[in-house]
C-alpha cells in the first residue's frame, strides 16, 4: 500500500508533497517552452506591445508646456482666467525669463507647434516673438507687459494666455476630446465649432462602411465556400488556388486595377457606354467616393471571408442534409435549419476578422477613396505624417483599439467567442 | 418467410442499374421484393453496391435505369422529402446544434406538426428506446450507444412504414453492437415497420435479418433467410462470405443420386451435393463448414469417401476447439469441434481421416 492517507496533502515516494514534486518535474518542460518562445516573445515585446504602449502615453502626455514655461505655469495658477483682464507682470515677467531660456535651447517653435493644434496662430506668434524676446534681458529690461504686447499684440489677449493656462498641464484629456470633436478649455470639455467636427463623423463613416464592407464579403463568399467546401477535392483544390490568388498580388497593385476599372474614363464605364447602357455624359462616378472603396475593399477583404467559412463548412458532414431531407425537410428547410446553423462560426470568424481589417483600413481608401471615401485611419495617418499632432494621432489610434475589443466584447457577449472557428 | 410475388410487394426494385461515371456499373440489373414487415439485410464488401441501392431507396442517388417501387408506386421521381422513408445514418447524423428532443422534433416540425402532439410523440420514442430523460441534453453530451438510440428514435419518431440502416452499429464496440442488434429488431418487429439494413458484418446480418440479400459485384448474389445462406449457398462467393468455409478445387468425376462424385487437384475423391454444376468434368469449388467435418467414422455413410489429414495446430477457444489439417495439399483446411466431455482432443502431428456427409459438402463453380 502507499503511504497516502486522507489526512494531510498526498506526498511523493520520497515524502515531498506531491505537488512540489510535480511542479519540479514540469519546471524543465516549462523553461524549455519559454526558451523556444523567447525570440519571438522578445520580437513582439520590442516591435509591438512597447511602440503601441508608448503611442498610447503620447494620447494623454504633455509635458512640453510646462517644461517649456516652468515659471510662467506657476506664476498663471494664481491669475482668475475668468475675469476677463490679462495677468499681472508677474506673469510675464516669468514668461520672459521661460522664452528667453526656451530660445536659448530653440524650444520654443516646438512649443507655438503645440500650442497652435488649440489655436491656429499660435505658432507664428511664438516664432515671431522669439526672434525679438532673444534681445531682452529678464532682469534689466523690466517691466515686460508693455513691451510684449508691442513685440506681438497676441501678448495682449486674454485668449492665449487662457490657453497657456489650459494646456499647462502635465497630463491632459486635450487630445482626446480633440478626437471626439471637443476642446478642453478653462471652462471644461465643449464641443468643438460647427466646421471643425469632422472626426466623429469620420468614425462613424469607418464603422458604418466597415459593417457595409462585411456586409457584403458575407454575401459573397458565402456560396464560394459552400461550393469550395462540397466539391470535390481536386477541383476544390484548383478554386481555392483562385481564392488566393489575390494574396500573391500587391496590394498596391490591386488597388491601383481597380482604379483603372472604375473610373469615369475606366474600363468598365467604357463598356456601358459602348453597350448605350448609360449616355457618354452620364457615366457612372465609382471611385473617389464611399462606393470605391466599399467595392475595393470588399475584393481585397473577401479570402479572409472565405478562409474560415470555408474551414469551417468542410467540417459539416453532407449526412446532415441528407438526414433532414429524409426527415421531410425541403431543400431550403434543410439549409436553413441544419446546414446554416452549423455554419455561423464562420461566418463568425470571418466577419470578425473582416471587420477590424476593415476599419483600420489606410492603403485602399486613401487610394480610391477620394475624400468621401476614406477612413480614420486617414485621419491618423494625416496627424502622424503631415500634421504631426501625435497626441492627436495617438488618442484616435487609442479610440480605434477601445472600439474593436469593444466590439469584441460584445460579440463575446452575443455570439459567444468560442462559436469562433478558423478551421 | 414466404417469397412474394413483386404485385404485393411494399417495396420493389425492378431491373435497376446505376452508374455514376456513364463508364463502370455500380449496379448491375437489381431485382429485389419486400413484403411489409419484413427486416431484409442488404450484406456484401465495400463497393458491392448495396449503400448505393440503400442511397436510391431514400432518394440521394438516381437510378440511371429501372424502377423502384414503394407501396407499388415509383418513386424514382419522387424527392428524399416527400419520401416519407426513415433512416438511420452510418454516423448519426444528429444535429449537433439542437438538443436530443429538438432533433426528435424535427421530423415533425416539418409536417406542421401542433405543438403538443410533437411534444408527447418526442417523449414517446425517447422513452422507447428508453432515453425518457435525455430531452434536454445536446448530442455531444451522450456516449455512441446513446447517439445510436437517438438516432434510432428520430428516425422513427414520425412513423415511417419504412426504415433505412446504413450501418447503424459500425461505430460501436462489440458488446454494445450485439446488445443494439437485439434492440433493433424487437423495435422493427414490435412496431411492425419494414426495414432494410446495409452493413458488412456477416454475424450482424444473419443475427437480425427475415432476409439477407448478399450484394458483390453490384448484383444480388442470393437472397434468402439466416439458415439457408449460411447451409445453402448458391455459389463460392457466398458459401467464402457467410461464415468460414474450407474450399478444395476439383473436377466432376460423376453425377448420380443427387451427389456428385469430386476428384480434388491431388486426386483424391469426395462426395458432395452438386449446387451449380451440371456436367461431369467441369472445374469446382466443393466447400464444406468447419463444424460439419466428421472425424468419427461411425456417423459417416457406409461407402463415404475420406480423407488424410495431418493435425498442424490445436487451438483451444473455450466453448468450442479449432483444429487446422493439412488436407489434399492445402494447409488452411480448419475443422471446429465443440467443447465437449467425450470430444477428441487432437495433437499436432497425429494423422486422422476426416470425412462428411455429402449434403453438408457442396460442389460449386469454379
Amino acid at each position: 500500500m502507499s503511504d497516502t492517507t486522507d489526512s494531510g496533502p498526498i506526498t511523493a515516494a520520497d515524502g515531498t508533497p506531491l505537488k512540489r514534486s510535480l511542479g519540479r518535474a514540469l519546471r524543465q518542460q516549462k523553461l524549455r517552452a519559454l526558451m523556444l518562445i523567447a525570440p519571438l516573445l522578445l520580437f513582439v515585446l520590442l516591435s509591438f506591445i512597447l511602440p503601441i504602449a508608448n503611442m498610447l502615453m503620447r494620447s494623454v502626455d504633455n509635458d512640453i508646456v510646462a517644461d517649456t514655461l516652468p515659471l510662467t505655469v506657476v506664476e498663471l495658477k494664481t491669475w482668475d482666467s475668468d475675469s476677463g483682464e490679462l495677468p499681472g507682470e508677474n506673469v510675464y515677467a516669468a514668461f520672459v525669463t521661460d522664452m528667453v531660456a526656451a530660445i536659448d535651447a530653440k524650444n520654443h517653435t516646438k512649443l507655438g507647434t503645440r500650442l497652435n493644434y488649440e489655436s491656429t496662430g499660435m505658432s507664428s506668434m511664438f516664432r515671431q516673438s522669439g526672434r525679438k524676446m532673444k534681445k531682452l534681458d529678464p532682469v534689466a529690461d523690466a517691466p515686460f507687459k508693455e513691451k510684449l504686447i508691442k513685440i506681438n499684440d497676441g501678448w495682449g489677449d486674454v485668449e492665449a494666455w487662457r490657453e497657456i493656462k489650459t494646456h499647462s498641464v502635465r497630463t491632459t484629456n486635450g487630445y482626446f476630446l480633440n478626437a471626439v470633436d471637443m476642446r478642453r478649455t478653462p471652462e471644461g470639455a465643449q464641443s468643438q465649432p460647427e466646421d471643425k467636427r469632422i472626426l466623429i463623423k469620420l468614425f462613424g463613416r469607418t464603422l458604418w462602411m466597415s459593417l457595409i464592407i462585411t456586409g457584403s464579403c458575407i454575401l459573397l463568399a458565402y456560396p464560394i465556400a459552400w461550393i469550395l467546401a462540397n466539391l470535390p477535392m481536386r477541383t476544390s483544390n484548383m478554386l481555392m488556388i483562385l481564392v488566393l490568388l489575390p494574396f500573391w498580388t500587391s496590394l498596391l497593385v490591386r488597388t491601383s486595377a481597380w482604379k483603372v476599372l472604375l473610373q469615369q474614363q475606366g474600363v468598365i464605364n467604357e463598356i456601358l457606354v459602348w453597350l448605350g447602357l448609360i449616355a457618354d455624359d452620364g457615366r457612372l462616378v465609382m471611385i473617389n467616393n464611399q462606393t470605391g472603396t466599399i467595392i475595393a475593399m470588399t475584393h481585397i477583404l473577401l479570402p479572409f471571408m472565405i478562409l474560415p467559412m470555408y474551414s469551417v463548412m468542410q467540417t459539416i458532414q453532407p449526412t446532415y442534409l441528407r438526414a433532414a431531407k429524409s426527415m421531410g425537410a425541403t431543400n431550403w428547410t434543410a439549409f436553413w435549419r441544419v446546414y446554416f446553423p452549423q455554419s455561423i462560426p464562420g461566418i463568425g470568424a470571418g466577419s470578425i476578422l473582416v471587420f477590424i481589417l476593415a476599419i483600420g483600413y489606410y492603403i485602399t481608401p486613401e487610394i480610391v477613396g477620394g475624400t468621401k471615401g476614406v477612413f480614420i485611419s486617414n485621419r491618423i495617418a494625416y496627424h502622424i505624417s503631415s500634421s504631426l499632432n501625435w497626441g492627436l494621432a495617438a488618442a484616435l489610434g487609442a479610440i480605434l483599439l477601445a472600439v474593436v475589443l469593444l466590439l469584441y466584447w460584445c460579440y463575446d457577449k452575443i455570439v459567444g467567442i468560442d462559436n469562433v472557428k478558423l478551421g | 418467410m414466404p417469397d412474394t410475388a413483386n404485385n404485393d410487394a411494399f417495396v420493389a426494385f425492378e431491373r435497376v442499374q446505376k452508374s455514376y461515371d456513364g463508364e463502370t456499373l455500380v449496379v448491375k440489373d437489381l431485382n429485389l421484393s419486400m413484403p411489409k414487415g419484413e427486416f431484409l439485410t442488404m450484406l456484401g464488401p465495400s463497393g458491392s453496391g448495396k449503400t448505393t441501392c440503400l442511397m436510391m431507396l431514400a432518394g440521394f442517388e438516381t437510378a440511371t435505369h429501372g424502377k423502384i417501387l414503394l407501396d407499388g408506386v415509383s418513386i424514382n421521381n419522387i424527392p428524399p422529402h416527400k419520401r416519407g422513408i426513415g433512416m438511420v445514418f452510418q454516423n448519426y447524423a444528429l444535429f449537433p446544434h439542437m438538443t436530443i428532443a429538438e432533433n426528435l422534433s424535427f421530423p415533425l416540425e416539418v409536417r406542421k406538426m401542433g405543438k403538443s402532439e410533437r411534444e408527447e410523440k418526442v417523449q414517446r420514442a425517447l422513452d422507447m428506446v428508453e432515453m425518457g430523460a435525455f430531452g434536454g441534453r445536446r448530442p455531444a453530451q451522450l456516449s455512441g450507444g446513446q447517439q445510436q438510440r437517438i438516432a434510432l428514435a428520430r428516425a422513427l419518431v414520425f412513423e415511417p412504414e419504412l426504415v433505412l440502416m446504413d450501418e447503424p452499429l459500425g461505430a460501436l464496440d462489440k458488446q454494445l453492437r450485439e446488445k443494439m442488434q437485439f434492440e433493433i429488431t424487437d423495435l422493427a418487429h414490435n412496431l411492425g415497420i419494414t426495414t432494410v439494413y446495409v452493413t458488412h458484418d456477416q454475424t450482424e446480418a444473419l443475427t437480425m435479418s427475415d432476409r439477407v440479400a448478399v450484394f458483390d459485384d453490384g448484383r444480388i448474389q442470393q437472397i434468402d433467410p439466416p439458415d439457408v445462406l449460411y447451409e445453402n449457398p448458391q455459389n463460392s462467393f457466398v458459401a467464402q462470405f457467410i461464415g468460414e468455409n474450407n474450399t478444395m478445387n476439383g473436377v466432376v468425376k460423376e453425377i448420380k443420386d443427387g451427389i456428385a462424385l469430386v476428384q480434388l487437384d491431388d486426386g483424391s475423391l469426395i462426395d458432395a451435393t452438386p449446387v451449380n454444376v451440371s456436367e461431369v468434368g467441369e472445374r469446382t469449388k466443393v466447400s464444406i463448414r468447419p463444424e460439419r467435418v466428421e472425424f468419427n467414422q461411425d456417423r459417416l455413410k457406409g461407402n463415404a469417401h475420406t480423407l488424410k489429414a495431418e493435425v498442424l495446430e490445436f487451438i483451444y477457444m473455450g466453448d468450442i476447439f479449432r483444429t487446422r489439417l493439412r488436407v489434399a495439399g492445402s494447409d488452411e483446411f480448419v475443422v471446429k469441434t465443440r467443447n465437449a466431455p467425450d470430444q477428441v482432443k487432437l495433437k499436432p502431428g497425429e494423422t486422422v481421416e476426416i470425412g462428411w456427409l455429402p449434403e453438408d459438402c457442396r460442389a460449386l463453380d469454379a
